[in-house]
């Protein structure tokens, strides 16, 4: 029996079924399924930086971005809520200066062009050494640090947990290592799209006295010279090419080539380009020099910044400061960098102008910024990026007041990155990147409760530090892929005068960063970029051949308490193994 | 590592030079605060007053206004307010200017990677910081020719400069001097005394002939580049629209300079046929070499250096360290004076530099020149040679106030420096230096008592990476000569 009507309810119901369903899983994308479409923060003390502290007030977030802030804003109801009781809200951290993000330090490069190092690269064998600024060394300024993120950077993770949500990216290695890139450390299924902005800046590398046969250029004055050849030949580029396109019959083609295109690029858009300067000659240095270049430029390092900062005001550029303050060596390793260890006859001890500076760097910020300059924050290499916001806190009790040290941190950094419309503060409109404490955020025992990046929350473990003292405890666990290559290894290698050993003592950090010595008979040495990921490890060290420091490299596997690997000097290589004692070494673990 | 050995006849002038380098030795662990003596008008009184270039006063006194020698003579009076300075029974001499110096220079003394480094500059590295600033104003030098290396060819441009301890860089450079230029001939540009590493090409030239061969090709392209660019304003200035400029070329454009009289040569020799060989060259091109470094066969060729005009600045008596140093002699400055030609005698190290006073009193004994045409060696001589010697070099009436006071005649090897000046500032005062001593070893002991503290506080830190930020104490690098 057919019933009527039916036969017309039944399609319209169908197609109000698929509308439904379509809207349901249109509105859930959007959402970004899983996702609760608000969030929103009650009741918490919220620090906007761009205006007075709300004691007691909400922030609504939705599709990555704030909504709303205030002491009285409606929730909707759908929101999932946090109790923000007892809480503080900031901005998200921006690390203003990191290779966070670009994965394991990857085994010796030629660098771009010719083999030449520039970065911190040592020779790769039976590569061709650079003659001249022609030869463009380690120059790779097309290279881009939104092509080099590594999801598997294990970094990425462990910045956010401490509170930062965004970094200035900035590749490696080179004179020219690329263009930085402003990210967010979120997760995502493609890293690169964590990116907010890019090329965000042009950093420029400066060595200082390398080896003087690794090609050209080997002194500092040789890699300053350099420098400004390549803006030169930029500048040059450009003139020629509008001549040139203006009538090319008849005229010679100017040559191609793809670093004058890009620095061309880079002085016509007036992006900045980053000089670095440590010490105040080095400031005083990149005062006199970055100019020259006919670009918009900022200072990098800046350590020494508290003996002249006038003259960085009267210079009118922003400062990137590295907040890595420099710290006395570990009893019986080498001081720091080389300039300390100066004692004649028994004790070691540091010169006393190596303990003026290392007294005085922390009132650096608030020397800067009471001159009036642009200040933001590097992480400087630290391992444990809670040690930024210590370092910070030092700069504080040094006279930096809080809220200039938290503007830094946050909308001063995105002011002088040019992305301040859009990151920086707790405003509506702005980028949902946010980190929600249970106090003060430079005060040591706070906690990071949640954080939010692009409005996607996260939740940080609970805090277990690692053991500080004396360097030498691993912690349970190791490193991602599981290892701890804490410990004391004892290593054997073969040399063309026979076989050799060493000794390495070894500290791993929780996200698998590595740092330590290397002692043997050539004397004792720290390591630097030290990692290990999963099975593999790399670190390198600094050593005196002929008079030259070049960088050996060292790369290899590690599977319990064995090590297979091969080391790099200048390009010749040798192989290695290596062993820590079965059970001392655990026990030393907490 | 070169082997010096030098020719030492008087024990107890090593032995006082020993003193006297450890008494500032010591001193260097912890520098004086860079605050100095600073006066608008200084008396210095009753001293013996070596002027060099006016004779020699006893018992008289010198007239410091606003950096400049006011008046020098046998009874000055000096208005009421002006510093005193009581050098009773004391030597006052020019400043000592050091010809060849390596001292003050940041990352690297050679941009040894190319044959021909012009492109690189003394100027951009120019470290103030540096300890050896100090230890060398200790010596009395006042006035330094800050020299790349000699591992090219053709080296980096080089700067003069005074020794302005506690100043930033730009202070320090010697306003108004001519800029210059590093050659180098011989064994070092040739690379024979190096080890080679595997799998590294090595750099041109190998040989003598290849040195010459550097420096002829690069001349050549700079009289191309220089008649490139004068054809280039010359068709622009006549109105020509839509012109490609030629590349600058940061190489070049020091080498242009040269041809246009613009730069000092000063090019590190030995041997008598590298020397002659690159006068030649410089004549076939059109240019001067101002002088010749080291030139320890200088006295082999004295006369075609007079004939020439080129200034010899050498050392008092280093031999065979090398083999293109076995014919050295000690009689070279005395031999080259003697046939007209102006000689220094220079350092190319920091610890010599602070002694060329008593380096330049060799010459009297080997080859016996007078007391006064020794003092020359190391003030009026080597000011010529900069081409600074309208301002420095002698005590005259409107020449800078660069002055030591010695405790002997700088000559005898009993005179230690007790202070130095320069621009009339006292930058080195010996007594002062070791009176600030405690005080500076309290201020270090407070510093690591308060870092102890630091780490004791927070549970020991252990081994911290260490940032970038490196203390900005200086490293002596390995130095060429």
């Amino acid at each position: 029996m057919r019933v009527r009507g039916v036969g017309r309810i039944l399609p319209a119901l169908m197609a109000a079924a698929c509308a439904l369903i379509v809207w349901v899983v249109v509105a859930a994308h959007h959402a970004r399924a899983d996702e609760p479409p608000f969030f929103a923060i009650k009741n918490a003390r919220i620090v906007p930086v761009s205006g007075p502290p709300i004691p007691n007030g909400t922030i609504v977030i939705s599709r990555g971005v704030i909504q709303a802030v205030g002491a009285n804003v409606s929730v909707p109801p759908e929101a999932r809520v946090i109790d923000g009781a007892g809480m503080t809200v900031y901005p998200g951290l921006v690390d203003a200066g990191s290779d966070v993000g670009l994965g394991a330090v990857a085994a010796p490069v030629a660098g771009g062009g010719r083999g030449g190092g520039g970065g911190r690269g040592a020779i790769a064998a039976n590569v061709p050494l650079s003659m001249g600024p022609e030869d463009r060394p380690a120059t790779t300024p097309w290279e881009n640090a939104a092509g080099m993120l590594h999801s598997d950077d294990a970094r990425i993770e462990s910045w956010r947990n401490a509170g930062f949500t965004t970094a200035l990216v900035i590749p490696r290695t080179g004179y020219f290592p690329g263009q930085a890139a402003v990210v967010d450390l979120g997760t995502a299924e493609r890293t690169e799209s964590l990116v907010v902005k890019t090329p965000a800046a042009l950093p420029i590398n400066l060595q200082g006295g390398r080896g003087e046969y690794q090609g050209f250029p080997s002194a500092l004055m040789g890699q300053l010279s350099y420098v400004r050849q390549v803006f030169i030949d930029a500048q040059w580029y450009t003139q020629a090419m509008q001549a040139y396109e203006a009538h090319p019959q008849g005229r010679e083609r100017p040559a191609y080539d793809h670093t004058d295109v890009v620095i061309s690029h880079v002085l016509a858009n007036k992006e900045l380009v980053i000089w670095p300067g440590e010490t105040d000659t080095q400031i005083l240095r990149a005062i006199r020099l970055a100019p020259t270049l006919g670009a918009r430029w900022a200072l990098s390092g800046a350590q020494q910044g508290y003996a002249v900062p006038n003259e960085i005001a009267a210079a009118n550029v922003p400062v990137f400061i590295n907040v890595n303050w420099p710290a006395p060596a570990a009893a019986g390793g080498a001081a720091g960098g080389r300039g300390g260890g100066g004692g004649r006859g028994g004790e070691e001890t540091d010169t006393l102008r190596t303990l003026r500076f290392r007294d005085r760097a922390p009132s650096t910020p608030a020397a800067l910024n009471k001159a009036g300059v642009k200040i933001a924050f590097m992480s400087g290499g630290v391992t444990n990026p809670k040690d930024t916001l210590r370092n910070v806190a030092k700069s504080i009790a040094a006279g930096l007041p809080a809220d200039a040290a938290l503007r830094a941190l946050t909308l001063g950094a995105a002011e002088i990155l040019g992305v301040s419309d859009r990151l920086g503060s707790i405003e509506p409109g702005k980028i949902a990147n946010l980190v929600v404490t249970d106090g003060d955020i430079f005060a040591d025992r706070t906690n990071v409760k949640y954080v939010f990046v692009d409005g996607k929350l996260y939740i940080p473990p609970p805090v277990v530090e690692a053991p500080g003292g004396g360097g030498r405890g691993g912690r349970g666990g190791g490193g991602p892929g599981g290892e701890d290559l804490s410990g004391t290894w004892t290593l054997t290698f073969q040399t063309e005068q026979g076989p050799d050993t060493a000794t390495a003592v070894l500290q791993m950090a929780p996200d698998g960063t590595l740092g330590g010595t290397i002692s043997s008979h050539m004397g004792t040495a720290q390591l630097t970029r030290g990692r290990l990921n999963g099975q593999s490890f790399q670190f390198s060290i600094s050593m005196q051949i002929n008079g030259a420091d070049m960088q050996v490299d060292f790369s290899g596997k590690v599977a319990g308490n064995q090590i297979t690997g091969t080391i790099n000097v200048g390009g010749y290589m040798l192989d290695f193994t290596g062993s820590r004692p079965n059970s001392g070494g655990e026990g030393v673990r907490q | 590592m070169r082997q010096r050995t030098k020719l030492r006849n008087n024990k107890l002038a090593f032995a006082f030079a020993v003193v006297a380098l450890c008494a500032v030795a010591v001193g260097v662990s912890s520098w004086p605060s860079r605050a100095q003596a600073t006066s608008n008008v200084t008396l210095i009184k009753n001293a013996t007053i070596l002027t060099v270039t006016k004779g020699t006063i006893k018992n008289g006194s010198i007239l410091i206004r606003d950096g400049k020698i006011a008046e020098v003579g046998a009874n000055i009076h000096a208005p009421s307010d002006a510093t005193v300075i009581d050098a009773t029974g004391m030597f006052v001499s020019p400043g000592v200017i050091d010809c060849h110096s390596h001292i003050a220079i940041e990352g690297g003394v050679n941009e040894g990677s190319v044959s021909d480094s012009s492109m690189a500059n003394i100027r951009d590295v120019i470290n103030p910081e540096d300890p050896d600033i100090y230890r060398d104003l200790a010596g009395g030098v006042t006035v330094a020719n800050v020299l790349h290396g000699s591992a090219n060819a053709i080296g980096g441009q080089t700067t003069v400069i005074k020794l302005r301890w506690g100043l930033p860089a730009d202070k320090l450079v010697f306003e108004g001097a001519m800029p210059g230029i590093k050659f180098a001939l011989g064994e070092n540009p040739k690379r024979s005394n190096t080890t080679i590493i595997p799998g590294v090409v090595r750099r041109y030239p190998a040989t003598r002939e290849g040195v010459e061969d550097v420096i002829r090709q690069s001349f050549a392209e700079a009289v191309d580049y220089k008649k490139q660019w004068d054809d280039y304003n010359r068709r622009k200035a006549a109105g020509d629209q839509n012109l490609i400029p030629p590349r600058r070329d940061l190489r070049l454009e020091p080498l242009v300079e040269v041809l246009e009289g613009k730069r000092y040569v000063h090019a590190h020799c030995y041997r008598a046929d590298e020397i002659l060989m690159l006068l030649r060259v410089s004549n076939e091109f059109g240019f001067k070499v101002r002088t010749l470094q080291h030139v320890l066969e200088g006295y082999k060729v004295a006369k075609e250096l007079a004939a020439y005009g080129v200034g010899a600045s050498t050392f008092s008596d280093w031999w065979s360290y090398k083999l293109e140093a076995f014919d050295a002699i000690p009689y070279n400055m005395a031999l080259m004076a003697q046939k007209g030609v102006i000689v220094s005698v220079n350092s190319d190290d920091a610890e010599e530099a602070t002694h060329l006073n008593q380096e330049a009193a060799k010459a009297i004994k080997y080859g016996g020149m007078s007391h006064d045409d020794a003092m020359k060696l190391f003030t009026i001589n080597p000011a010529i040679q900069l081409g600074i010697e309208n301002r420095v070099g002698s005590i005259e009436v409107g020449k800078d106030a660069d002055l030591v006071i010695y405790n002997h005649d700088p000559l005898s090897v009993y005179a230690v420096v007790q202070k130095t000046i320069i621009d009339g500032n006292v930058y080195f005062d010996r007594d002062r230096d070791i009176a600030m001593r405690p005080e500076l070893a309290k201020e270090k002991q407070a510093l690591i008592e308060k870092e102890r503290q630091a780490t004791a506080g927070r549970g020991g830190r252990g081994a911290q990476p260490q940032g970038p930020g490196r203390g900005p104490g200086s490293t002596i690098e390995d130095r060429e000569e």
